[in-house]
């Protein structure tokens, strides 16, 4: 919301900087955004807010008059105007189209009250867009010399305005520094949506006052001529006490709607509305000043509708298939719970939000129906959000509106009404008001403020705090009861109420003066957290093997994820899905149900940055559950390796690729640094990989997921050159639930072992793994490590077999081995290795 | 000269041994040089096998004098032969020079996403406070999203979250992690609580490099018999100093949320400018680090805790924002978008 500091004071006096203002509003929870100065100077010092805009020189942009507006000789788009500074007369050019009206009158019998900008005077340059500094330099424009001017507002950062030069209310003091005049600064403040109490400059105002101790008053309102009673010209009938608590009317007769006064205007552009015309200003300067929004409807259209004779306006739903064209030009349907404020003849306006285009009020209206009412704020959101409606009344009735500030509003709004459009206030209002707020009470004892803040506060003290912001309190004993002021629906009832307060002396208080301390209270029981610790520890093993960690998005679409998940060949069809009903785009619609699938993604997008793919992560995959609401959301690891083993360095130009092994590899490394039980790899079969390159890592029986080369009709939907791409998918959840809490390690031997190499032919078919097992089942316990060093295949061994060499520590824990020892375990290897697999031993 | 030729004759090959070493450059000619010096058929030792056929008076002077010249000889040898070696060393180590300059070759190395690395950091400093992990789902249901916390429908504090909702009605992509609040509360219910929720978090944006789908959030919790507001600042001070620096100011700006009341905004002094004003803090001086308050009445009954006897202190804040604050990250697209050129520094 946007405050000018000049309407601010209105309300309260103010003698703080502007920094220091700035300060006390947003650390009580009023955040100052932005200050804009619109004349005043720039404060001097240090400070933290933002602060821009424009300071006007006082001796350079001054207030001054323009006698008489005479025709430029040689253009028509130009005047000549005869112009008092308070010091001299001269002769100034402009060409702002809103003065030619008076050109070639002679001397004005009222002269115009302008602002002046000298020679050097620093203004905005208002031919450019945007806002940008110029300094006022002498030229000739068309032989006439002209080295000053009169400004637009847009020249002096008032407003955008820069249709013509601003023309003062004819009491400026000619002469008088501008800035003295009307100096100004605007205030943006971000309104909390628990304190839109606070959408006025009444409400900052009261909150200004509460913190600096000033009292609040009240402008007084300007004179205005009566008119006959309204009683009897309106009736009102509200059928929904719910949806609308209260509805006020008032009565203006006789005016006539035109430019509102200059200082109006300009409060009004500054606060961020744009001027319309009297009649429509005062609705909005009295919402903006004391935030209840008003509507003015025109009285004789409205009577038109009731055939001639007075209106009654009728609060009600809408009716099945109602439409109505609102203030915009746009003709609206209307949804049956929609709250609408209608006549005998039909709807009239949308009710909070927008009013209706047909009983608006235009420049022939004459007479003004002002209504001030309360609506019900869920409605008025549902409707507002229903309609992708928004208006400064929504924005107000949909944070809640307090009911005893509609008479008020309407009254003041008459008054101003009057005042700058002419006309007679009809004595009285119409006020239905069937459903009256009632303002709760909220009891709070000192040991509730200790409690909640860690302060002790007497109740007196609590008491001053609180009256500070109106609240009615009584002290009984130690404890407070404290009455809500009729502006504020924020304070609830009960333990919630207390809450409420809670926050209010903390806020007056100020959290900058509460202490500071760690709980006194007893920590919770610790648990053990076994899975957590597992995954950290499984992130630290995996960065260790020399994989980088990703963390992907967990939207995606069917179509992405079944480049990985669709099947080589064969029809596919997408699984079930959890789905969004309002998605940003369609490649991110639903729920992912493969990490692979994103980080191969991520792998592929990689691929032209760098000669080494290297990836995981661990995070969740959403599958949804038959006949539940919620997903099963279990955690995955996902692998990717890919390109080059090592990065190329200026001696290794072109390492080998990575294959199968390098990622087995990582996968073994990761098992025995988890302490995986009894985990192994086994060939294995998936539709996604390559049917020879494909495994499966188990822990006892249980399979915790696959590992492989991506098949090659699967590579061919990625942008991966002719490179393998291996790619591991575990069941996160089932592998760190098996990561044991202990393990046992064995001692380091004294005795020196036997080392020794065999090598052995087999049939190419019999996998490493079968002669490895014989191997160790042979050696027994003093066979402590077997090491294959080489495969070979060769002409020598003969076609089909290949020589497997395997480098064999013998090692007892208690003596040395001998020669014949070790020598006898080697028969029984060979012996057993010929027996079951028909190996032979390689001379 | 001596009277004795002898004596002449051992100074004379001293004489000549000394000057013939001084041509020794290599390994090879210092053999050979010990060999014509010191070996058995060397002059000396001849001297050495002729001292019996001396007369009997001369032989101790003669005997004497070829056993300084031996010495001589040896110690000369020996010097000889270690400043071979060192000359030896000296080539060995010159040939075998590198340019140290050329680039070092780097083991394979792994890292940790940022955000995994920023979240660490936090974890372990709440962790020190009697904080444990606690985690919940990422699609959740609407009352444990909005109602419960608070938010009845239709409750205008919605619109402070666009959401993303599934197409079962009633449930949605959590947007923040405090339904993990209600899940702990009514898990312990009436035990202390103190937890820390991380996770990821949903909210239907235009992606830019400001706002993202999808980020990760850090709650805390604390409930107690006994837990204030003085202990949410201090609770909350201790962890800005021990991210941000022992020197970092903070300050607590009375902000809304509809579970927490009061609640509060904390913002951290600009550790770019120091409070001066710069584009990082957009000339403000403080960055918004987190959102905080206490927890509110409703939600606290809703989990399971009488709001007349508990009271506790919830806080939030947005992991990638923190960690964009740390390391001056200006595009919050990088966190997902996994380019390793972001991913290589950290």
């Amino acid at each position: 919301m946007k405050v000018p500091l000049s309407w601010l004071k209105d309300f309260v006096e103010i003698d703080l900087s502007l920094p220091e203002l700035a300060y006390r509003l947003t650390m009580a929870g009023l955040e100052v955004e932005e200050i804009r100065l619109v004349g005043l100077p720039m404060p001097e010092g240090a400070h933290e807010f933002k602060i821009e805009g424009l300071s006007w020189d006082p001796d350079k942009i001054v207030v001054a008059q323009i006698e008489e507006v005479m025709p430029h000789p040689n253009a028509d788009r130009l005047v000549l105007c005869r112009l008092n500074d308070g010091r001299e007369t001269l002769t100034v050019l402009t060409g702002a189209p809103n003065l030619f009206p008076y050109k070639g009158q002679g001397p004005l019998p009222r002269p115009l009250k302008v602002a002046y900008a000298r020679e050097g005077a620093r203004i905005y340059d208002g031919h450019q867009p945007g806002f940008v500094l110029t300094t006022l330099k002498r030229a000739k424009i068309r032989g006439i010399e002209s080295f000053s001017m009169v400004c637009s507002e847009k020249e002096l950062g008032i407003s955008e305005e820069h249709e013509g030069i601003i023309i003062l209310d004819e009491e400026a003091p000619v002469g008088m520094p501008l800035v003295d005049y009307m100096g100004d600064a605007v205030l943006e403040i971000a309104i909390l949506p628990n304190m839109i109490r606070n959408a006025s400059i009444l409400g900052v105002a009261r909150e200004l006052a509460a913190l600096t101790g000033k009292p609040l008053r009240q402008p007084p309102l300007p004179p205005f001529e009566r008119g006959a009673s309204i009683e009897g010209r309106a009736a009102i009938q509200i059928t929904d006490p719910e949806l609308n608590p209260r509805f006020v009317l008032g009565l203006i007769e006789g005016v006539t709607p035109r430019p509102s006064p200059y200082w109006v205007q300009r409060r009004l552009r500054l606060a961020g509305m744009r001027p319309i015309n009297s009649v429509v200003d005062a609705t909005n300067y009295v919402m903006l000043m004391l935030g209840e929004p008003l509507h003015a409807f025109d009285y004789d259209v409205l009577t038109a509708r009731a055939g001639g004779k007075p209106p009654t306006i009728i609060t009600r739903t809408a009716r099945e298939g109602e439409r109505l064209t609102t203030l915009d030009g746009v003709e609206r349907v209307l949804e049956p719970y929609m709250i609408l404020v209608t006549d005998t003849a039909g709807p009239l306006s949308l009710a909070g939000i927008m009013g209706g285009l047909e009983s608006e009020v235009t420049e022939n209206t004459h007479n003004v129906l002002l209504e001030g009412a309360t609506w019900n704020p869920v409605n008025v959101r549902r409707t507002a959000s229903a309609l992708r409606l928004s208006s400064e009344a929504a924005y107000r009735f949909v944070r809640g509106v307090h009911p005893a500030l509609a008479p008020e509003a309407v009254r003041v709004c008459l008054a101003y009404m009057a005042a700058w459009s002419g006309g007679r206030v009809a004595e009285g209002l119409v006020d239905a008001y069937p459903k009256p707020q009632v303002d709760p009470e909220v009891t709070l004892s000192e040991a509730e403020v200790q409690r909640w803040l860690g302060i002790s506060l007497r109740a007196e003290e609590v008491a001053d705090l609180l009256r500070r912001l109106e609240f009615t309190c009584r002290v009984e004993g130690e404890t407070v009861v404290a009455r809500v002021p009729p502006h504020r629906l924020d304070i609830g009832e009960g333990v919630i109420g207390k809450a409420d307060l809670i926050e209010e002396i903390a806020r007056l208080y100020g959290y900058d003066r509460l202490p500071e301390t760690l709980p006194a209270d007893p920590l919770p029981w610790q648990r053990n957290q076994p899975l957590l610790e597992a995954e950290e520890a499984l992130r630290d093993v995996l960065a260790g093997l020399g994989l980088q960690e990703v963390v992907t998005y967990r939207l995606t679409s069917p179509e992405r994820e079944a480049r990985w998940l669709a099947p080589a060949e064969g029809e596919y069809l997408p699984p079930d899905y959890v789905r969004l009903a309002n998605p940003i785009a369609p490649e991110r619609s639903v729920m992912r149900r493969s990490l692979l699938a994103a980080v191969l993604e991520v792998a592929e997008r990689n691929a032209r940055l760098t000669e080494r793919l290297a990836f995981f992560e661990i995070g969740p995959i959403f599958l949804p559950l038959a006949g539940q609401d919620l997903p099963e959301e279990p955690l995955r690891l996902a692998l990717v390796l890919s390109g080059m083993r090592h990065l190329p360095a200026w001696d290794r130009a072109e390492p080998p690729l990575a294959d199968f092994f390098d990622l087995k590899g990582i996968l073994e490394g990761m098992a025995e640094a988890l302490h995986v039980p009894q985990w192994r790899i086994e060939p294995a079969s998936h539709p996604g990989l390559h049917p020879g390159k494909c495994a499966a890592l188990y822990s006892g029986e249980r399979e915790l997921g696959y590992l492989g080369e991506l098949h090659p009709l699967v590579k061919a939907r990625y942008d991966f050159g002719p490179v393998p791409v291996l790619v591991a998918e575990l069941d996160a959840t089932a592998l760190l639930s098996l990561v044991p809490e202990r393990f046992e390690v064995q001692g380091v031997p004294v005795y020196p072992p036997v080392i020794e190499d065999i090598a052995v032919v087999v049939d190419e078919a019999v996998p490493a793994a079968q002669v490895e097992a014989v191997i160790r089942q042979a050696g027994g316990k003093l066979l402590t490590r077997v090491r294959l060093f080489d495969v070979f295949r060769g002409e020598q061994i003969g076609v089909g077999k290949k020589s497997l060499a395997y480098n064999l520590t013998y090692q007892a824990p208690d003596h040395t081995l001998t020669d014949a020892e070790a020598a006898q375990i080697r028969q029984k290897i060979i012996r057993r290795l010929e027996q079951t697999l028909g190996a032979r031993l390689r001379g | 000269m001596s009277e004795i030729p002898e004596i002449n004759e051992l100074d004379a090959l001293q004489t000549r041994a000394l000057e013939e070493l001084k041509m020794v450059s290599d390994e090879a000619a210092l053999q050979a040089w010990r060999v014509a010096h010191l070996g058995r058929n060397a002059p000396l030792m001849q001297v050495f096998s002729r001292l019996g056929q001396l007369p009997k008076e001369l032989r101790p002077q003669v005997g004497q004098r070829a056993n300084q010249v031996k010495q001589a000889l040896e110690a000369a040898l020996e010097e000889r032969a270690a400043a071979l070696r060192a000359e030896a060393l000296h080539r060995a180590l010159e040939s075998e020079r590198l340019d140290v300059t050329l680039p070092g070759r780097r083991p394979e190395q792994g890292r940790l996403h940022p955000t995994t690395r920023t979240l660490r950091r936090i974890v372990r400093i709440f962790a020190e406070m009697g904080f444990q992990v606690y985690r919940s789902r990422e699609v959740e249901s609407d009352a444990y999203n909005f109602e419960l916390l608070n938010m009845p429908a239709h409750h205008p504090a919605r619109d402070l979250w666009d959401t993303f909702y599934t197409t079962i009605p009633g449930v949605l992509l959590r947007t923040h992690t405090s339904p993990g609040q209600i899940h702990v509360m009514r898990e312990r219910a009436p035990e202390p609580v103190r937890v820390i929720l991380p996770g990821m978090c949903y909210r239907y944006e235009q992606i830019s490099a400001r706002s993202e789908i999808q980020f990760n959030q850090v709650e805390v919790l604390a409930v107690g018999r006994n837990i204030t507001f003085s202990d949410l600042k201090g609770t909350l001070n201790t962890f800005a100093r021990r991210l941000f620096g022992e020197q970092a100011r903070t300050r607590l700006r009375p902000s809304y949320f509809p579970f927490t009341e009061p609640s509060a905004e904390m913002d951290v002094e600009c550790f770019v400018c120091g409070g001066k004003g710069c584009t990082v803090c957009k000339g403000s001086g403080w960055l918004e680090i987190l959102g905080c308050g206490m927890v509110h009445p409703t939600v606290l009954q809703n989990g399971g805790y009488d709001p007349q006897v508990f009271s506790g202190f919830a806080a939030g804040m947005g992991l990638e924002r923190i960690t964009m604050l740390l390391h001056r990250i200006e595009d919050i697209r990088y966190f997902w978008a996994n380019d390793v050129r972001f991913l290589n520094q950290f």
